[in-house]
């Protein structure tokens, strides 16, 4: 605990304190200038035409698009499809990779079997097998959670698998000398002590979960903000597309933050 | 005290087999230790003395040689014996009561009367208050403490500690020492102890054994009889025989001799 906590601070801590505060209100608005800046500017070289609204969109039009999209119904059922399909691609990616990991650690053997396998479906960008997954598995949902989920496994394998095994020698021991069986080793420290690497992975995952789930829309889907924003750019309505990608980037933040939460809480320890 | 002989090693070598070649560990250790004794081995870093400590807590089977624990042979890991590893080891997303429990919970031997002796240990040495903390807020000494702790708590005959000091800073190391030698007194433990630190095996053991760069062998046993009025690992090194035991040993560890 820092001390000051207990004494009066001196003057000198409260001016470093007000130049703190400062300093941070100075950059926020710089922030929120910037995006204001960026809008305006947009807005107005639209409106005085120097660029073509029809092929570069505008903010008020994004904005009607938007509303529009809210009255009729669409704006939930389209976020809310991607936003599910990104949830559920994730959560399975990691489930499935942590799992493929603790199979890894159980068997020396198959880990340095599959080791060359996973270095080249690593580097393999996964997008490519879109079409076979959908060939597989058809036209639809469970073919672009399967994407989102392929994105991010093997990543997810590798960094989890190396997280298991940075786990500190001594540790295990102490458990052995209790007696312990493997399960127990994996129950009490592998698993635990890898709780911040399977958390940072999924933070990685919800990144690349977005990707497949994207990609997959773009190639099958019926509905969704990758759906949009093909069907927009097909009839030429950049406002939809524009529409979408900011709501898509919105629902992206606020996944992020929900798993920054997660983080915090599960990591209380720390 | 009826001195009766806890641990026998018997003739124990150790060849450990790598791509780079085959490392000799250990060569012929014979060693004995009774009842409610501290023996502490030095030797030079890499000497074998964490392989040493593992063969005899059952963790490693040595390539030649045996161990008896009284009179039976050790093929693996037995609650007769508590090990500390080097530095604590408390796992820091559980709490201290729950890393105190640790070794009753692997065990399968989480009964009230098991749980009652642990929860008397944290109060006893002090730990009560914090049972709920977690290690990250503890300072070094307490953390110490409640590894040993978990140690006794599954109430071992034996205790096994490698380097448990190594990670503390000098001077709350001597206070650590002390407390940890106060509380293993109490409990009346059998211990031995592995350490590079020659002041720190004097002071704290009834014996020293001083083990010879690899292959480890025994190079000296040293019985120490420092005269104190209170035996406490700090005071002892203010005896007038503390500077001959520690010049004698540290000749001994010499590696150009
Ligand atoms: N699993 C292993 N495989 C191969 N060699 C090993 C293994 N464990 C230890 N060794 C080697 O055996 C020798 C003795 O190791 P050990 O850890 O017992 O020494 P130590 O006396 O405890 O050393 P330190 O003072 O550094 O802790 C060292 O040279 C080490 O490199
Ligand atoms: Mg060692």
């Amino acid at each position: 605990m820092p001390d000051t906590e207990k004494r009066p601070a001196s003057a000198a801590y409260l001016a470093y304190l007000e130049q703190r505060r400062c300093s941070r209100r100075r950059v926020m608005a710089a922030r929120i200038l910037l995006l204001a800046g960026i809008i305006l500017l947009w807005e107005a070289a639209a409106v005085l035409h120097w660029i073509d609204p029809f092929i570069t969109s505008q903010p008020t039009r994004i904005l009607r698009t938007i509303v529009t999209l809210y009255r009729e119904g669409g704006l939930f059922l389209h976020a809310g499809v991607t936003i599910a399909e990104t949830v559920a691609g994730f959560l399975l990616g990691t489930l499935a990779g942590t799992l493929v990991a603790v199979i890894l650690w159980w068997s020396d053997f198959l880990a340095e079997v599959l080791e060359p396998y996973l270095v080249v479906l690593n580097s393999l960008p996964k997008i490519a097998l879109g079409p076979v997954l959908i060939v597989w598995l058809g036209q639809g949902m469970q073919s672009i959670v399967a994407m989102a989920l392929f994105v991010s496994l093997i990543v997810t394998i590798i960094s989890v698998y190396a997280g298991f095994s940075q786990v500190d020698e001594n540790k295990i021991k102490l458990l052995i000398s209790f007696g312990a069986t493997k399960l127990q080793i994996l129950r009490l420290v592998i698993l635990p002590a890898s709780i911040p690497t399977i958390v940072s992975a999924l933070k990685i995952n919800v990144g690349l979960a977005w990707v497949g789930v994207i990609v997959g829309e773009f190639l099958v889907s019926r509905a969704g903000l990758g759906y949009l924003i093909v069907y927009g750019g097909q009839v030429f309505r950049l406002d939809l597309v524009m529409a979408s990608v900011i709501i898509l980037s919105a629902a992206a933040a606020l996944m992020y933050q929900a798993v920054v939460l997660l983080e915090k809480y599960v990591l209380q320890w720390r | 005290m009826g001195a009766e002989v806890l641990v026998t090693v018997n003739n124990v070598s150790m060849t450990y087999h790598s791509p780079e070649g085959e490392i000799h560990a250990l060569q012929d250790i014979t060693l004995q230790v009774t009842e409610g004794e501290f023996v502490s081995i030095v030797g030079p870093s890499g000497c074998g003395k964490t392989t040493l400590l593992n063969i005899i807590a059952g963790l490693l089977t040595p390539t030649g040689g045996e161990v008896y624990i009284g009179d039976k042979k050790v093929t693996g890991p037995t609650s007769l014996v508590g090990y500390m590893p080097q530095s604590d080891q408390l796992f820091e997303w559980r709490t201290i009561w729950k890393n105190v429990l640790l070794g009753l919970e692997v065990q399968k031997k989480l009964r009230p009367e098991t749980v009652a002796f642990a929860a008397q240990m944290l109060e006893n040495y002090g730990l009560a208050g914090f049972k709920n903390a977690y290690p990250s807020q503890l300072s070094g000494g307490m953390r110490q403490r409640a590894a040993l702790i978990r140690t006794l708590a599954i109430n071992p005959s034996i205790l096994l500690l490698d380097e448990a000091f190594s990670a503390l800073d000098y001077q709350t190391r001597l206070l650590v020492a002390d407390d940890i030698k106060q509380i293993i007194t109490r409990e009346n433990k059998t211990t031995i102890l592995v350490t590079h630190d020659i002041a720190e095996a004097i002071s704290m053991a009834d014996r020293v054994v001083v083990l010879s760069k690899r292959p480890g062998r025994i190079k000296a046993v040293h019985d120490i009889r420092l005269t104190c009025a209170v035996r406490t690992p700090l005071r002892c090194r203010e005896a007038p025989e503390f500077r001959e035991y520690f010049n004698l040993i540290w000749k001994e560890l010499d590696v150009h001799a």
